[in-house]
């Protein structure tokens, strides 16, 4: 097979593929309905991709041999798994899912109902691994201007964006419809994406790789919060320094009123922080959010510090100031004034806030994405859908997207989440409606399919699959 | 050469699937054994560089057909001319309305040179040249929607009768309609004419001027279709049951032009789950099961 190219011809392109040299226009196929033009480029759109489950991705071609023997060997090849990608369907339509598949699977007679769904009830949910602040919660999160979801909590060390959604594919106007789900498909399919929320940082986010927060790109997660901190490394603090404060947007500790520095018998300091005091040496609220120390809006961080109590402290008096990833780190001594003056810091010091950074996993978005297997769907695999739904429940029928695990969400329908990165390259598509398409198959024994009314005269044997070719599938967020 | 079509067996080990861009075959053969292995070799070796032949002309094959002069080379490509030269007079028709059978025939003629067998057919997603030794059946299921379950009934093609051709034409193939029937079947001496013919009736089952149904110029869909800027349809809404007689009827008019013509022998239309005939008498009971097996 000849890797097929396209020279462009304003909007359509030219397939070379075969000798037909179709051209081919925007969102449609060539004359061989296995070539089509998307954006621009020359994809495949085979009604199947055939994928080896053991061996790493290449394109291959079952061989002919005119002289060879037709002993129909030809056909036998290791257990595949066939994917819905591109299996193609049109919306709404209720016709049996393009391809239903039996292979022989451990001596067991396999179906695996490929379908392409359509969800227009979808979404992104998105973890950003930063302390930088973001943006407030429920504040708006616009691609192109336009509003695609909103902020929402924020979880252990990470902010949680929750784009798409039903409200803003197709509730709001046409444009917003639109820029939702193109930024939904690219962030699907692993493409950086900038997106600005309203009253906070603009961001790019790529699944799998790190946020890049207002230009800058986020390298680790903090290691906890900066009580958490102090209790991680409070031992290894413990006579080096007076005083240690981890600065963090959400909980600042100070060693020497946190429970970890009193079991150590760490005397007072006379530090006066300001903030909300939680607990003894635990503070809320120590300065705005920003992206400056610890998720914080700070560069100085004595800005968080009221004076020090003269009847307490006392000149020379050290103290370490440090974020909760270590990224920032400064080291103090009090002055007859007993006003803190930055010094050098000993090597040993830099060795604990070398540790925090050690300790502290690289930031990454991920981006998982969010559908249900809605009623239409459902009723391309089996004549009684909410069967097929009991059965995902019963676990006698797995659910995978783009032979990606899901996780299925309990409770009513088949709701499912998948990690984007695990899904083949390119594997998430869209209809003008518009809504994102996305692989989803049903595997499960011939006989319970049979069993909970699949369309068995649409089951067909793996190998009558087999006649298009191979397509290497690419992974990105497997990277080697 | 560097590119190869793609030749395989089905599942069942006794079907050979042929492919090579658009075109897709399901080939099968029966005889002795050593026969069956010639024909399949012959179809393949035939097979391979067909596509590339037909490209070489491919300009000229988008052309309304002279139905004075041929000036095509290929024996695929004179083949095509062949079958739509009959319509050319009376209708806008390209050599490209009987490709599919005209392929089919080729193949199959290569494989009877080649072997001697009993019975033999070419199946070119849905056209299909058939091969019958004396006393010898097939029989053929009719679907009317590619997207839908199940045969509609089945046709017995007997080695006494004169049909070695079966085609299908209508608004959800791949190729574009210029009429609005769901499918119609034609059964004619070869499978190039039957193509040719199941174009022309398919394009003849229509309501000009009707607002339900919705046509687009062929080109602003495929750039480089043989319709150029005529209108294909693309959507049939609501019709009343008098609307979908009346379409069937003109249709079915053309074949019985046709059959008494003697390009066809017969033919069945379908349209919005009415059935008009035209000299298929035995058209049996509905089937039950899938007919046409088709890969892509």
């Amino acid at each position: 097979m000849s890797d097929a190219t396209a020279a462009a011809g304003g909007d359509k392109i030219r397939c070379d593929a075969c000798p037909v040299m179709c051209y081919i226009k925007p969102g449609a196929a060539g004359a061989c309905d296995r070539y089509a033009n998307h954006d621009g480029q020359l994809v495949r759109v085979d009604p199947h991709i055939v994928l080896e489950r053991t061996v790493s991705h290449g394109g291959r071609l079952v061989p002919f041999q005119a002289g060879g023997d037709w002993d129909g060997t030809l056909v036998r090849e290791p257990e595949m798994f066939v994917t819905a990608i591109g299996a193609g369907t049109t919306y709404p339509d209720y016709k049996p899912a393009p391809f239903i598949v039996s292979s022989e699977v451990d001596g067991v007679d396999m179906v695996t109902v490929v379908t392409e769904g359509i969800f227009s009830y979808c979404g992104l949910k998105v973890k950003i691994d930063t302390d930088r602040y973001l943006g407030p919660e429920t504040a708006t999160v616009r691609a192109q201007g336009e509003a695609i979801g909103h902020v929402t909590t924020s979880e252990y060390g990470s902010q949680m964006l929750s784009l798409g959604g039903v409200h803003h594919l197709t509730g709001g106007s046409k444009k917003e419809g639109r820029v939702t789900c193109d930024a939904l498909m690219d962030l699907s399919n692993c493409k950086p994406v900038e997106l600005a929320i309203d009253g906070g940082a603009t961001v790019v986010v790529q699944a799998g790789y790190p946020p890049i927060v207002n230009g800058v790109a986020e390298e680790r997660m903090r290691v906890g919060c900066g009580s958490a901190t102090i209790g991680m490394f409070a031992k290894q603090w413990h006579g080096k320094v007076d005083e240690v404060v981890v600065v963090d947007d959400h909980i600042t500790g100070v060693l020497s009123e946190h429970q970890a520095g009193k079991l150590l018998d760490i005397p007072d300091t006379g530090i006066k922080m300001k903030g909300r005091r939680s607990t003894p040496g635990r503070y809320f609220q120590v300065a705005e959010p920003g992206t400056g120390w610890g998720g914080t809006r700070i560069s100085d961080p004595l800005s968080v510090l009221g004076p020090f109590d003269p009847k307490t402290a006392r000149p020379g008096m050290t103290m370490l100031m440090v974020s909760t990833t270590g990224e920032h780190a400064a080291y103090y001594e009090l002055d007859d004034g007993l006003r803190p003056v930055e010094r050098q810091m000993p090597s040993d010091l830099r060795l604990s806030v070398e540790r925090i950074q050690e300790n502290c996993e690289p930031a990454l978005c991920t981006v998982l994405f969010m559908g249900g297997a809605g009623g239409s769907l459902r009723a391309g695999v089996t004549d009684n859908p909410v069967r097929l739904t009991r059965s995902v429940k019963d676990a006698l029928t797995r659910v995978t997207s783009g032979g990606a695990p899901v996780y299925v969400w309990p409770g009513g329908g088949i709701t499912f989440m998948v990690d984007v990165t695990q899904v083949p390259a390119g594997a998430f598509g869209y209809v003008p409606t518009p809504a994102l398409v996305a692989p989803i198959e049903f595997t499960l024994k011939l006989s319970d399919y049979a069993a909970l009314g699949g369309h068995m005269d649409y089951v067909r044997p793996l190998a009558s699959l087999k006649d298009a070719e191979f397509r290497p599938m690419l992974t990105p967020g497997r990277r080697a | 050469m560097t590119r190869l079509p793609q030749i395989a067996w089905l599942a069942d080990g006794k079907r050979l699937h042929l492919q090579d861009g658009p075109i897709d075959l399901i080939v099968e053969a029966e005889g002795s054994a050593s026969d069956m292995r010639r024909a399949y070799e012959a179809a393949a070796r035939r097979f391979t560089g067909l596509l590339d032949e037909l490209c070489a002309e491919l300009t000229e094959l988008r052309q309304a057909a002279d139905p004075q002069t041929c000036r095509l080379r290929g024996v695929v490509a004179r083949r095509m001319y062949q079958a739509v030269a009959p319509f050319a007079a009376d209708h806008f028709i390209t050599p490209m309305a009987a490709v599919a059978g005209s392929v089919a025939e080729e193949i199959l003629s290569a494989m009877l040179s080649a072997a001697s067998l009993e019975r033999a057919y070419v199946n070119n997603g849905g056209d299909i040249a058939l091969h019958l030794d004396d006393g010898k059946r097939f029989s053929v299921g009719l679907m009317d929607r590619p997207d839908r379950d199940g045969v509609m009934r089945t046709l017995e093609v007997e080695a006494n009768a004169a049909v070695r051709g079966v085609a299908t034409s209508g608004r959800h193939g791949r190729s574009f309609s210029l009429g609005i029937a769901d499918a119609v079947t034609v059964l004619a001496r070869t499978a190039s004419q039957a193509d040719a013919a199941a174009t022309i009736i398919a394009n003849a089952v229509d309501l000009p001027g009707h607002p339900a149904i919705v046509r687009c110029p062929a080109n602003e869909l495929q750039p480089d279709s043989d319709l150029g800027a005529r209108l294909v349809t693309r959507g049939v809404g609501e019709l009343s049951y008098a609307e979908v007689e009346r379409a069937l009827e003109t249709g079915a008019a053309c074949a019985r032009k046709l059959l008494t013509a003697g390009l066809i022998e017969g033919a069945t239309l379908r349209l919005l789950g009415e059935t008009a005939e035209a000299g298929t008498r035995r058209v049996t009971a509905p089937a039950s099961r899938l007919f046409d097996e088709r890969a892509a």
